[in-house]
């Protein structure tokens, strides 16, 4: 067998970080994915929704009579009659004043929110039925800039709320003021990012059963979130233990935006009324317009106080977000941040101003980083500002500002403290592959015949393993200091190996990853470990796959559990060998006297007296082989002291992003034509898996950069209804990315493990911007503003032309 | 609404079939014959994840209606495993390089690449990329895929030599 030895963690490795085959893709490959549109009840109903026309209107009536008398229709469902029965979904922050239905409720608030739903045999029937609804509206003025929002007192979104701010807080961690005065200099510089989120290929589907006679409800849904059965049952007023989900449905992307829990409100209320199973499946539309599945859109005024050779001192950050109409989760996102504020330099205080606002707008939902992604673009346009500024390499003045490697565990001006880290070494990886020194003289080859030509440069902290601490800053009533997440390890009669987890899976491999710590722990092939999802009845506890978080807690979770079989079956062999635990050893299984390796029971001989032979089990030991570990998130369990100092997400990876691009002068549209990434993950569980989200994050982020956006007019129309309106990268848009691994081992997790699932995306925005800035640099130009689409860069080169051509 | 007749071949299987005119052949697909690897992403043509061959040629699934499917050879990413069900060569090669992650793309991008191949077993990367420039991956970033079209390209030339 082929062993792996990771140096820093003294172990050989068996099956941790060897290239092996992803589990999960067999079925993917021959079309055997299980999605929820795959999941096939018999009696299904089929629902389709109706969206508004307007941003803003009051519904004066809703005529359903003709919808309801079309053959094959079951009934057809307005906010009205289902806010009699439901609750309203309950919202991150406790806004009392802003009810959040599945369907609106005498208002519309947004183009694209859902008036009505129809339920028929087929969904071509439910469909045609919309066309039959009759609403008269009476269109208002809509409120669509988020600074104008803000101010705004009159124009009110939610009037019951008094105003369109969700949320205003301030944050001061360390001597700003005194910082700033003793700083060399300072500079301000505005920088935002643009409205778009992850936009999944599968939209979000719901199907849901409920059952009389049982008095369950099953439910099947391409989820990804924690709480989002307790948010079901609170606003269906059911008890928790009568929700079912069914958590091996696999779920066709999600990178955080897969919580469409008015969708399955919906299905479930009309479940219960038909008494049949109703399935709904997001068309495209319904999706981009009126699944409150947009992401961030943020301005940062930010203030930099730093010395003359480059070395920041001080930050004041505020940061203005626009949630759209339903916050949800949305103020959080300013929250999380609070983790890596500073990223990963040695910033003395911050000065923190964060503000959610609402428009009408579709509502917003955690992306990929949960906030983590607008805000490393901001810090790393700071650094490229002040490089600016001074007049120094980009570059020099980041290795000046990075954390080194002897400094860790590093404590954060807010009191996160980084892990483990080696980022000057990570960053020289990146240049090497880069080949930096020949791709500056290339830039500057291509500047000489006359092309734009820029290098980005990035680096970028990516917090991983979760912690819902950050909500307590903006919510001293939220106590929630646990952030835990359970493994159960069976054996079966026959020495088969299965894992239980207990959350759905949306493209991160957690099967690969569980039968690998499971199989290197154990000593079996992971191959033959099985591996299954409970459903929400049957799980362990779990805050789902969130965070970056599924190799720190649930790997860890699953070492621990793997470790506690392993103690069962050494109590086992102990009393029947009669030797002490001390002298006995397990290898494979079987477990033998080190002094007289002869003497042992092997693990078939084990698992059969765990089940059949309760006379050779040691006294008091229940029958049965498995083990539960419920692994609760390292340096979480503490509220934040009377300064607002928290550890927030445990783990830190790092990654150093060297891209190279050129645009075109005619019409500024920006090709990537190269791009080096190194990231640092600590331990690596699966290098194919790693390797995929690394490059993915990546991609999405050069469409965050470049291309994707939301966009509503200045009425508050929406303009984005379609991909072809929207714009995702395809495969002519991402350049070949060259990658290299490092590995700093965190000495929180089971493996040394960190998390790995966002940082490409955290890091992509940033470089891209940092390249195209200074492609444009030679033109005294520069965009802070994402997405830089073509029209904007054109813009700026023939603003440039024009006052080149003034003197003449 | 009248129903009407359609004879086609799914997957080397002659199929014969009333349905509804309306009916878009991906329905038809997953709803009618339970090829439910074949997948829905946008209805407008621009993701790629329905694609199917129609005599070999890559089409939407999701743009044609099931009656214009009538006296066509279909071919699903059902239809590219060996005969015992377990993943062909070209599926396999997606699972050594790992060419995907949530899965929900890869049919239509298995498609896409199979119509390739099966005319030139050396693409450049130029090619490659022309072939699944209609398929959006969210997830991949596309490297993975890429490399996994010419895994298989490489073993389709070793097994022809």
């Amino acid at each position: 067998m082929n062993t792996v030895m990771n140096e820093h963690l003294g172990k050989n490795l068996h099956y941790v970080a060897h290239k092996r085959r992803v589990r999960e893709d067999k079925r993917f490959v021959t079309g055997k994915g299980k999605y929820v549109q795959d999941v096939n009840l018999p009696f299904t109903k089929h629902a389709a929704v109706l969206p508004s026309p307007y941003p803003r209107a009051r519904i004066l009536s809703i005529d359903t009579a003709a919808a309801e008398a079309l053959d094959g229709v079951q009934m057809v469902l307005t906010g009205e009659q289902m806010a009699v029965d439901c609750n309203p979904i309950r919202l991150g922050l406790k806004l009392p004043e802003i009810n959040w239905y599945p369907l609106a409720v005498g208002m519309t608030c947004y183009v694209g929110e859902w008036v009505a739903i129809v339920v028929a045999d087929d969904a071509y029937i439910a469909e045609d039925a919309l066309d039959l609804i009759e609403v008269e509206y009476e269109p208002l003025a809509a409120i669509v800039d988020p600074e104008r929002a803000f101010e705004d007192k009159d124009l009110l979104v939610h009037p019951g709320h008094g105003s369109n701010v969700l949320y205003h807080g301030n944050f001061l961690w360390g001597a700003v003021d005194e910082d700033f005065a003793a700083a060399d200099d300072s500079l301000t510089f505005r920088a935002r990012w643009g409205r778009s989120s992850t936009v999944p290929i599968e939209t979000f589907g719901a199907l849901a059963s409920w059952d009389e006679g049982t008095e369950i409800l099953d439910i099947w849904a391409s989820i990804q979130m924690p709480n989002f059965v307790e948010l079901m049952a609170t606003t269906l007023g059911y008890p928790l233990n009568s929700i079912r989900l069914h958590q091996d449905v696999d779920v066709g992307g999600s990178y955080g935006v897969k919580r469409g829990i008015k969708q399955s409100v919906l299905v479930a209320y009309l479940s219960r009324k038909l008494h049949l199973p109703v399935r709904f499946i997001e068309d495209r539309l319904a999706n981009m317009a009126g699944s409150d599945a947009h992401g961030p859109d943020r301005i940062f005024d930010t203030d930099v106080a730093f010395n003359n050779d480059g070395v920041i001192r001080s930050l004041k950050i505020r940061a203005l977000d626009d949630a759209g109409a339903y916050p949800g989760r949305a103020p959080f996102q300013l929250a999380k941040p609070i983790s890596a504020i500073v990223g990963p330099y040695k910033i003395n205080s911050v000065k923190y101003e964060a503000i959610s606002v609402c428009t009408n707008k579709s509502g917003q939902v955690p992306v990929r980083g949960f906030g983590q992604a607008p805000t490393n673009y901001m810090i790393e346009a700071a650094v490229d500002h002040v490089a600016r500024h001074l007049g120094l390499d980009r570059l020099e003045v980041r290795r000046r500002n990075l954390i080194q490697a002897d400094e860790f565990p590093y404590q954060i001006p807010p009191g996160s403290k980084y892990d483990s880290g080696d980022y000057q070494t990570v960053l020289q990886k990146a240049l090497d592959l880069a080949g930096y020194d020949d791709l500056l003289a290339r830039r500057d080859q291509a500047r000489a015949e006359g092309r734009l030509a820029g290098i980005g440069i990035a680096t970028v902290l990516e917090p991983g393993g979760g912690n819902n601490i950050f909500e307590y800053l903006m919510d001293p009533t939220a106590e929630i200091t646990t952030f835990m997440e359970g493994c159960e390890v069976r054996v079966d009669a026959q020495g088969k190996i299965t894992g239980i987890m207990g959350t759905t899976t949306s493209g991160q491999g957690h099967e690969t990853m569980m039968a690998t710590i499971l199989g290197e722990e154990l000593q079996f092939d992971p191959d033959d470990i099985r591996i299954v999802h409970a459903d929400s009845l049957n799980a362990l506890p779990t805050r789902s796959p969130i965070a970056s978080r599924m190799a720190i807690m649930l790997g860890s979770a699953a070492a621990g559990a793997a470790g506690k079989i392993k103690d069962r079956a050494m109590a086992i062999a102990a009393h029947n060998l009669d030797r002490p635990i001390e002298d006995l050893e397990y290898a494979g299984g079987t477990i033998s006297d080190r002094n007289d390796p002869s003497h042992k029971l092997t693990w078939a001989e084990i698992c059969f007296i765990a089940y059949r032979a309760y006379h050779k089990l040691p006294d008091g030991m229940e029958p049965g082989f498995q083990a539960q570990y419920i692994f609760q998130v390292p340096g979480g369990g503490q509220l934040p002291d009377e300064n607002n100092r928290v550890q927030v997400y445990p783990c830190y990876s790092f990654q150093a992003h060297i891209p190279y691009v050129e645009i075109d002068p005619g019409t500024g549209r920006v090709t990537v034509v190269d791009y080096a990434i190194a990231h640092d993950c600590g331990t690596v569980i699966n290098p194919d898996i790693v390797r995929g989200m690394v490059i993915g994050g990546l991609a999405h982020g050069i469409g965050a950069a470049l291309y994707e956006k939301f966009s509503y007019d200045d009425e508050g129309q929406f303009l984005t209804a379609t991909f072809a309106d929207y714009l995702m990268p395809s495969v002519h848009e991402i350049p070949d990315v060259k990658d290299v691994e490092h590995c700093t081992p965190s000495p929180l997790t089971s493996h040394g493990q960190k998390g790995s699932g966002e940082g490409g995306y955290l890091g992509a925005p940033a470089a891209i911007a940092s390249a195209v800035n200074d492609a444009l640099a030679p033109l005294g130009q520069q965009i802070n503003e994402l997405p830089m689409r073509m029209h904007k860069i054109e813009a700026l080169i023939n603003a440039k032309n024009s006052t080149m051509e003034k003197p003449r | 609404m009248r129903k009407h007749q359609i004879e086609l071949q799914i997957n080397g299987k002659a199929i014969a079939r009333e349905i509804e005119p309306r009916l878009s052949l991906t329905d038809f697909l997953r709803g009618e014959q339970g090829l439910s690897g074949t997948h829905i992403g946008c209805e407008h043509g621009v993701c790629g994840a329905c694609s199917i061959l129609l005599d070999g040629v890559p089409i939407r699934s999701c743009l044609m209606l099931a009656v214009q499917a009538d006296g066509h050879a279909l071919t699903t990413v059902e239809g590219l495993t060996q005969d015992d069900g377990s993943p062909g060569l070209l599926q396999a090669a997606f699972q050594d390089a790992h060419g995907m992650q949530c899965g929900y793309c890869t049919p239509g991008m298995i498609i896409s690449a199979q119509a390739l191949l099966v005319d030139n077993d050396d693409p450049s990367l130029e090619q490659i990329k022309d072939a699944i420039g209609g398929n959006i991956c969210r997830c991949t970033g596309y490297v993975q895929v890429i490399e996994s079209i010419q895994l298989a390209a490489s073993r389709m030339r070793e097994a022809h030599l």
